[in-house]
């Protein structure tokens, strides 16, 4: 999809501003923190299971062209054939060359954030096919010609309300009348009419969420089972995944799928877990005739052995948006690409450049909920201070910010002068606003005030008040013990 | 495409910073693929036969499942068009061409129509084994085959599984040994099944029958055989 981050503030200006999104987001944010919180306090096991994920996945970055030869020569012993591309072109080629082999017309896809990535659905239309979305989520937001707001509920930004229009225009030979007022009436309708895309379909594409090296089995999730009729029912099933989605074992893997669906839906276990290794087998009734893996790089071995690195690890659950503040508040079509929330402020400067997408790792509070509940505990804040980094040391970020920095590292240098400074200058401003206690507006500062006021300083500095608490502390400090020992 | 496996293949080893692979590395990863060690199991698998079996039966019916105990294999088609009756639904199943349901004597309820395959468009409801249930998380483990066409699992609005009480394992890595253990490789396809399918994509409300089934019914058969 054509980047838009890049106009990250005024995307956040009209998202804040949008009513029918603000009220979809309200929804989203309790139900998904609530049932993600349950699910982590039921398994005593949960943490540790998060360092072993972690550490499977950093064993396997550390030794990834291994896993990844080993996973190629299993998939074609079990009689199949990997792909392996650069770039979102060689990609979208290879998937077309396949289409073309069997003359096909209808391609079914399951959801796939790499689709969206390499911008699958517009390459297949411009080659005459006809591809079918048949996540619910996303056949949504085919219909309405939008992009996925969110990596694992792409139409968590829209109402019911918004579905059923897009219904009624879509399904044109269904009675105009009918009622689809309920959530219910929705799912069916779409039940029935992407029932009849399954069968049709020549090729199915899924993504996927694992690799295995051990087997050569691809792994999706989900719990509609789209993926399944998607996978199971063409002649073709075409799975596109990038490389770093690859595990040592079967027993890697399930470890794994123990902290992804917690994480991403709350759930214990998704629906369907479903792993694929090859075509179908002789004597089989179903299931495909060609098994193709798509393997996609897109930058990602460059990030290898940077800072950058961790970021590979990201098993797609979404936690880290659904408890981000900023994700929160502007939804995830402001972030301007296919990853949103502090997942996709990390990943997508690393895949279309930190001149595109420079914004997104400064749309940070760094409250640090992300890597708190991230279940591959990936530092995602310490990564977004590193995108700033490099955004400051290649002079992109405004003169006026850059100049504002530059006067204070003066001063932070020179403390003396600086604990000078801020004294007076609280000291001031906290005798100007002690009979309001706040500012509605102040020089230099519109930024802030004309959203809201500016708390007035009490006329201490963070310093005057750190050195009172420490003195305090060290009082009640050498106090305790001999409270401690009467107690006993 | 070989240049492009070439080159993603260099471009690894130059990020990581090493031009070749030390013997070291090799072993390392050659064990870890061999030895299948398991990471943390949770304790709550760790179970007597019967307190595993109870934990699935729990673990699936929070998910939305139905289970019904029953003692034999010669119960099957009473279970099956009691239930059918009960849910409103015509008497008429596609079952799995597995040599386990063979013995089912279908007969017992003459007004039962049976057909075996896989499952076509119009199948309103399927009747399979399984190869293992998980207890940890009520999930049904199902292994595809000439035996266990997949279509069965996914495509009618009903499906019912037949299952003995010994199948129920702890953990997703019992499941694992078990597939080893049979010594034919890694089937086709394995579907993890926890609950009828379900979809929460409209307003986050949770929708069951998404596009697999609407219904999942367990007859878990507690004693052994017919």
């Amino acid at each position: 999809m054509q980047s838009t981050s890049h106009a990250f503030k005024d995307n956040a200006h009209g998202a804040l501003a949008d009513e029918r999104l603000q009220k979809a987001l309200g929804k989203m944010k309790v139900g998904f923190q609530d049932k993600r919180t349950r699910a982590a306090a039921r398994l005593p096991e949960f943490e540790t299971l998060r360092d072993q994920s972690r550490d499977i996945k950093n064993h396997v970055l550390e030794h990834l062209d291994l896993y990844l030869e080993r996973f190629e020569s299993n998939v074609i012993a079990n009689g199949g054939k990997v792909h392996w591309c650069r770039t979102p072109g060689e990609a979208r080629d290879a998937i077309v060359e396949i289409c073309r082999s069997v003359d096909a017309k209808i391609v079914t896809k399951g959801k796939s954030m790499i689709a969206e990535e390499i911008e699958l659905n517009d390459h297949l239309e411009k080659h005459g096919l006809e591809p079918v979305e048949t996540d619910l989520g996303e056949y949504i937001i085919q219909l309405r010609k939008e992009a996925p707001s969110h990596i694992i509920a792409p139409a968590v930004h829209l109402n019911k309300e918004d579905v059923a229009e897009s219904f009624m225009k879509a399904h044109t030979l269904l009675d105009p009348h009918r009622s689809l007022e309920e959530p219910r009436a929705l799912v069916n309708e779409a039940r029935e009419m992407l029932r009849q895309k399954f069968l049709a379909a020549d090729v199915g594409i899924t993504g996927a969420n694992f690799l295995i090296a051990e087997t050569g089995s691809t792994v999706i999730v989900t719990n509609e089972g789209n993926g399944d009729l998607t996978q199971t029912l063409p002649k073709i099933h075409i799975v596109l995944a990038s490389l770093e989605k690859i595990v040592p074992t079967l027993e890697d893997a399930s470890t794994i799928l123990r902290v992804l669906a917690r994480s991403a839906t709350g759930q214990e276990f998704s629906s369907y877990t479903t792993f694929s290794t090859g075509p179908r087998r002789p004597g089989d009734l179903d299931g495909p005739e060609q098994f193709h893996v798509v393997l996609l790089d897109n930058g990602r071995t460059a990030m290898l052995g940077t800072e950058f690195q961790d970021m590979l690890r990201c098993i797609r659950c979404g936690a880290c948006m659904n408890h981000c503040p900023v994700y929160g508040a502007v939804g995830g079509h402001a972030y301007g690409w296919v990853y949103p929330g502090p997942m996709g402020s990390v990943l997508t400067p690393g895949l279309i450049g930190v001149q595109e997408a420079g914004h997104l790792p400064n749309a940070s509070t760094f409250c640090g909920k992300c890597e708190s509940v991230c279940p591959m505990r990936i530092p995602l804040p310490k990564m977004m201070r590193h995108w700033r980094e490099r955004e400051y040391e290649k002079k992109m970020s405004p003169q006026a910010y850059r100049n504002g920095l530059s006067l204070w590292a003066w001063f932070a240098k020179r403390p003396d002068l600086y604990r000078l400074g801020s004294k007076i200058a609280m000291g001031v401003l906290g005798a100007m606003g002690r009979r309001k206690g706040r500012f509605r507006s102040l020089p230099l500062a519109g930024g802030w005030t004309d959203w809201r006021d500016m708390p007035a300083p009490e006329g201490k500095t963070f310093h005057q008040l750190w050195a009172e608490r420490q003195g305090k502390a060290a009082t009640s400090a050498t106090a305790t013990p001999s409270n401690d020992r009467k107690a006993a | 495409m070989s240049e492009a496996r070439t080159q993603i293949l260099t471009s690894i080893r130059r990020s990581l910073k090493r031009d070749n692979v030390t013997p070291e590395m090799a072993s390392t990863v050659e064990n870890r693929l061999k030895d299948h060690a398991r990471n943390l199991v949770p304790a709550r698998s760790k179970l007597s036969p019967t307190d595993r079996v109870d934990l699935f039966v729990s673990m699936a019916t929070e998910v939305a499942a139905t289970v019904d105990r029953i003692p034999n294999l010669s119960r099957v088609p009473h279970a099956v068009a009691d239930y059918l009756a009960s849910q409103n639904l015509p008497a008429e199943v596609k079952v799995a061409p597995d040599p386990q349901l063979g013995t089912i004597p279908w007969n017992k309820r003459p007004t039962l129509t049976v057909d075996r395959g896989r499952a076509a468009d119009r199948d309103l409801t399927s009747v399979t084994g399984a190869f293992a249930a998980i207890a940890e998380t009520g999930t049904l483990m199902m292994l595809s085959g000439p035996e266990h066409p997949t279509t069965l699992n996914m495509m009618p609005d009903t499906h019912i599984v037949v299952l003995r009480a010994d199948q129920v394992v702890g953990s997703y890595e019992d499941g694992w040994d078990a597939v080893r253990r049979c010594d034919k490789g890694m089937p086709r396809t394995v579907n993890f099944i926890t609950g009828p399918s379900r979809t929460g994509d409209i307003e986050q409300t949770l929708q069951l029958g998404a596009h697999g089934p609407r219904r999942l019914h367990i007859l878990l058969i507690d004693g052994a055989g017919v």
